[in-house]
């Protein structure tokens, strides 16, 4: 057995041992030395921050106690690493563009670099953190109790648990502002912290896994055995309600933890060197994770079959070493444990310094003194130390008390989930900041203050029913009576885990409030800037937007303020830099809005970004144009460039309309020049008739002397012409009202060859007339279709006599054959003459065609003949084409589709 | 063997009715019905002038009268070209392509028979005028 004394000498030797680590990690960055301090995997190991002490031995306790529910506090962070390309990338580049120093910061500068939002996240962060940091102190005093007491856990030679407790923190708050406040500019960062926590996760999965396999495989005697024993004993760990609502609700706040925790921001977005390094994170953590979760259930399974019944399960990793003797590794244990706790407490501790006094302390400093950089020398850089340290120190003291006041309780032991659901307030804000351009900053600041209060009233208070009467009476019967408000069963939900009722309502209730406020309340147009900033993170490329702004501050002025603030060298730094860029000399810098937001940027890295907003506007209110002035300014850029985008957009739209518009006009004077066309051959068409009509009526009343026979002749021309007429205008007004369907049409069922057989016993006389031979070729078996009969006899007529009337051949036949094919009755009119040109087999169908022309001076008016049956047959759902064969005449096709039989 | 009038005209109630009412007021016809039998006669016959319908089969009329113009031969010759569009445009190329009148159908009997007339004057001038230089170069 350890004496009590030697270990607490090994905790502080090892604090010590970090201090020293710690201080050449620093030494050499600040040598330039590109050590692997700067590595992925230096970054990867001290993300591991989050597997506290209450990982390290309350995962066996878990296990032991509650099933496989711990895994869901490693499966929430795994979804979002290896989802890092979602949502940590955006975080991440969001941090480093903006100069982001801690989550309260983030929020803040998103929203307008409101400072009242950065307050109340601020304290939010301090109520659920301060639990947790007296959560790791009472693992310390615990873990020190277990290795060294014999059984008895009273007081250690000479030390209270309180003194230890003290002694830690105290230690801690050393280490803290040793390494954490040497810097002001968070974005220097502090690498020997973070060396010194990488080598701390090192220390602590290591001893994880050799209690693990010393417990699997010297013990144990195997997994195998081990299941088995357990199975033996009736010990169940794979409880069939494991996955329930419960176990749903921590992976949700596990998620969210290693988003919204601090010292989780702290780590991951602040202390980021290199963006590249969350790739090689996005799979290192999650198999970090799991290497720690590898022997969670095998040594709760052996604790709870060796050890005696009654044993604490949180102490496992401490007691099963220490049952079978190996003090040694028990040591090593404690120092595992150690290590996840000290880790815990010194980022927490650095990011809620940063916060306090960021978000505190300078802007109420930064209020109350009007002269800001006269006062004295280094006034602002003193005063940020100072309100670091004491913050740090404070912070670390309100942890020892509530670990003082909460004593024994098991208040405590919950805790960490507590915290979880605490800082899963700053979620929807957050996610919000990141990809909604309309959330507001009342909306923030409403839906956290509310998603606070809830989350206060249904978890953080019920913690303490067990050493408050009063919250006990409370949580039965709701303040003043009032059932629906018990903090366990709000509205009447009762019957629900805790913890799931107060995720729930406090989730729900801060996600309706950030939609709904933010919909309903105007954005300023600082905060409209900075949601285009956070939000279009990726692609918004540098502005080279330059304008002057006018009669401000000079650059002597800036200079002086960043010289306060930042520093002389770094304030030198920066300007020189610039007037590098801008291509001047430092002394011939000029003030431009971009210069202004890139200092702003420098300071908000420093002392956050709602004061470096309140310095610089103060140091430019003296001249004529305020700092909201310059925002102004830039928020109208933002608009005339939205507006020209606008503007762009409707161009494009008027050039397709004219696009559009010339096409119509286009296919008009189409139309146009179809009419001219057509009246023109109507012209031409009515004109040939009537001049033959007027020419011989003319002779017949001029001349006396004509004979019998000439007159005669004369008179039949003038007859026939005269018809010919008739038929022309007929068959104008017939296409007119066929084109523009003012006919009532009525297709029904009828014998295709009824109705081809009545068609040439009307043409018969004529072809007989002509010495033209009609013949009947092949029938169709099928000619049930759907037609108006006599239009389709009209057709057929058309082309019979048109076949007639243009046969050139010596013995003229016509062939008039039927068939029914594929669904079709087709009629073949074929011809033997000398056909017609290829080129024509359209154009014949066009109105007053000229394919063939009128050769008789019969009634003629193939004009519009072959147009209004083209016209008819498509009434008629079918076609009527010219068709190729292989004899020289034409061949005319109408195909009518057959109806199906009844 | 020289004629007076040469027709191109393809409708054959019109052209009837021409060659009855030229033959009537004395003068010889001789008539075809399509552009390139137009060409053709021409060469033959020798006509003193040309009725020339537009729209004829195989070349149009203005074809006609456009190669009439290009040649030594018939620069000269005297046209009337007939046409049933009508339109002024018509009237306008004809002018354009050398056409010497220009009757619209249907038209009143005695102007085809008047204008035939002018054109075998304006022809009797050409021939007087070409004796003339003949005449003189010899």
């Amino acid at each position: 057995m350890l004496s009590a004394n030697f270990v607490i000498f090994i905790a502080v030797a090892y604090i010590f041992l970090l201090f020293i680590l710690a201080y050449f990690s620093d030494r050499s960055q600040k040598m330039g030395k590109k050590s692997f301090l700067n590595s992925p995997l230096v970054y990867t190991l001290s993300i591991s921050v989050y597997c506290t002490s209450w990982t390290f031995y309350g995962a066996v306790g878990s296990a032991a106690r509650n099933g496989l529910e711990f895994l869901a506090i490693y499966l929430g962070p795994t979804l979002v690493f290896v989802g890092w390309w979602f949502i940590l990338r955006k975080l991440v580049r969001v941090g480093r563009e903006q100069r982001i120093t801690s989550i309260a910061d983030l929020l803040s500068s998103r929203f307008g670099k409101s400072n009242r939002l950065g307050v109340l996240v601020t304290l939010i962060a301090v109520i659920g953190t301060t639990p947790y940091i007296a959560l790791q102190l009472k693992a310390i005093t615990n873990s020190i109790q277990v290795i060294s007491a014999s059984g008895s856990s009273s007081a250690i030679s000479g030390f209270g648990d309180g003194t230890l407790a003290l002694g830690i923190a105290a230690l801690m708050a050393l280490f803290t502002i040793f390494f954490g406040t040497r810097n002001v500019d968070a974005n220097e960062q502090h690498h020997g912290v973070v060396a010194a926590i990488a080598f701390e996760a090192i220390v602590k999965l290591v001893a994880f896994i050799a209690v693990g396999i010393f417990v699997v495989f010297f013990v144990g005697g195997g997994v195998g055995n081990i299941f088995a024993k357990a199975n033996e004993a009736g010990i169940d760990i794979y409880r069939a309600d494991s996955f329930g609502p419960r176990w749903i609700a921590i992976l949700f706040l596990s998620a969210a933890a290693i988003l919204c925790l601090p010292r989780q921001f702290q780590i991951t977005v602040v202390e980021n060197s290199n963006e590249r390094h969350l790739r090689t994170a996005g799979w290192a953590f999650p198999a970090y994770l799991f290497l720690m979760s590898l022997f969670t259930i095998p040594i709760a399974l052996y604790g709870l079959t060796a050890l005696p019944e009654g044993s604490n399960p949180d102490m496992f990793v401490l007691t099963l070493p220490l049952a079978e003797g190996n003090t040694l590794l028990a040591l090593f244990a404690f120092i595992g444990g150690f290590s996840s706790a000290t880790s815990m407490i010194i980022i927490a501790t650095i990011a809620l310094s940063i916060m306090i006094s960021n978000h505190i302390v300078m802007p109420i400093a930064l209020r109350s003194s009007e002269n800001l950089g006269t006062a004295d020398g280094r006034g602002v850089t003193r005063l940020l130390l100072t309100s670091r340290r004491v913050s740090i120190i404070f912070v670390l003291f309100l942890g020892f008390l509530y670990f003082w006041f909460s004593g024994n309780s098991d208040a405590l032991a919950s805790m960490g989930l507590i915290a979880f659901a605490g800082v899963a307030q700053f979620l929807p804000s957050m996610i919000a900041a990141l990809y909604w351009r309309e959330a507001s900053v009342n909306g923030a600041i409403w839906a956290t203050f509310i998603g606070f209060l809830v989350w206060a009233w249904t978890l953080f208070l019920p913690s303490f029913e067990t050493s408050s009467i009063m919250v006990a009476n409370l949580i039965s019967e709701g303040p003043f009576g009032l059932e629906f408000l018990r903090p366990q069963a709000l509205f009447g939900m009762s019957n629900m885990d805790p913890l799931v009722h107060s995720v729930f309502w406090s989730v729900l209730l801060n996600v309706v409030t950030l939609i709904v406020v933010s919909l309903f309340t105007k954005q300023s147009s600082l905060e409209r800037i900075q949601a285009n900033m956070f939000v279009d993170v990726f692609s918004l490329k540098k502005r080279g937007q330059a304008e002057l702004v006018r009669g401000s501050a000079t650059a002597n002025d800036l200079m002086f303020v960043a010289q306060r603030v930042l520093g002389g060298k770094r304030a030198y730094e920066i300007f020189e830099g610039f007037a590098k860029q801008s291509g001047v000399r430092r002394e011939e810098l000029i003030v431009t809005s971009e210069f202004i937001s890139r200092l702003e940027k420098e300071l908000a890295g420093t002392i956050g970004a709602a004061s470096a907003h309140v310095v610089l506007s103060k140091v430019l209110s003296g001249g004529e144009v305020s700092l909201e002035e310059v925002m102004q300014i830039a928020d109208e850029t933002q608009q005339v460039i939205e507006y020209s985008q606008r503007l762009e957009q409707t161009t494009k739209k008027l050039r397709a309309t004219a696009k559009e518009l010339k096409k119509a006009n286009e296919s008009l004077t189409q139309l146009d020049k179809q009419k001219d066309d057509f009246l023109s051959k109507v012209s031409h068409e009515v004109r040939t008739p009537m001049t033959s009509i007027r020419s011989f009526s003319e002779i017949l009343l001029t001349h006396d002397d004509i004979n019998d026979e000439q007159r005669n002749k004369f008179v039949l021309t003038i007859n026939q012409e005269s018809k010919r007429l008739t038929n022309l205008l007929d068959e104008i007004l017939d296409l007119n009202a066929l084109e523009k369907g003012e006919r009532i049409w009525v297709n029904r069922l009828v014998n295709g060859e009824e109705i081809l057989e009545r068609t040439i016993n009307i043409c018969s006389p004529i072809a007989m007339q002509k010495n033209v031979q009609l013949k009947r070729g092949e029938k169709a078996s099928n000619d049930n279709i759907n037609a108006e009969p006599d239009r389709l006899a009209q057709v057929y007529i058309n082309i019979i006599t048109n076949a007639i009337k243009y046969n050139d051949a010596k013995n003229p036949i016509i062939t008039i054959s039927s068939m029914s094919k594929a669904g079709f009755y087709i009629v073949d009119i074929a011809d033997n003459g000398s056909g017609i040109a290829k080129q024509d087999t359209e154009i014949i169908f066009e109105k007053f065609s000229r394919g063939r022309r009128t050769k008789g001076g019969d009634d003629g008016g193939l004009g519009l003949g072959l147009a209004i049956s083209r016209e008819i047959i498509d009434k008629m759902s079918g076609s009527l084409e010219l068709i190729e064969t292989n004899n020289s005449g034409a061949c005319f096709r109408v195909k009518i589709p057959l109806t199906k039989e009844e | 063997m020289n004629v007076d009038v040469l027709i191109a005209e393809d409708e054959p109630g019109i052209l009837e009715s021409l060659e009855f009412i030229l033959k009537r007021a004395g003068f010889s016809v001789s008539s075809v019905t399509d552009g390139e039998a137009a060409l053709e006669t021409i060469k033959v016959l020798k006509p003193k002038m040309m009725v020339l319908d537009v729209m004829l089969p195989k070349l149009s009329g203005f074809e006609v009268l456009k190669r009439l113009r290009a040649n030594e031969q018939s620069r000269n010759l005297p046209v009337l070209i007939l046409t049933a569009k009508g339109q002024r445009q018509d009237k306008k190329q004809a002018e354009e392509f050398g056409a010497n009148a220009f009757i619209t159908k249907p038209y009143a009997n005695d102007d085809v028979v008047d204008g035939v007339r002018q054109l075998l004057n304006l022809a009797g001038f050409y021939d007087q005028q070409n004796k003339e230089t003949d005449n003189e170069q010899s």
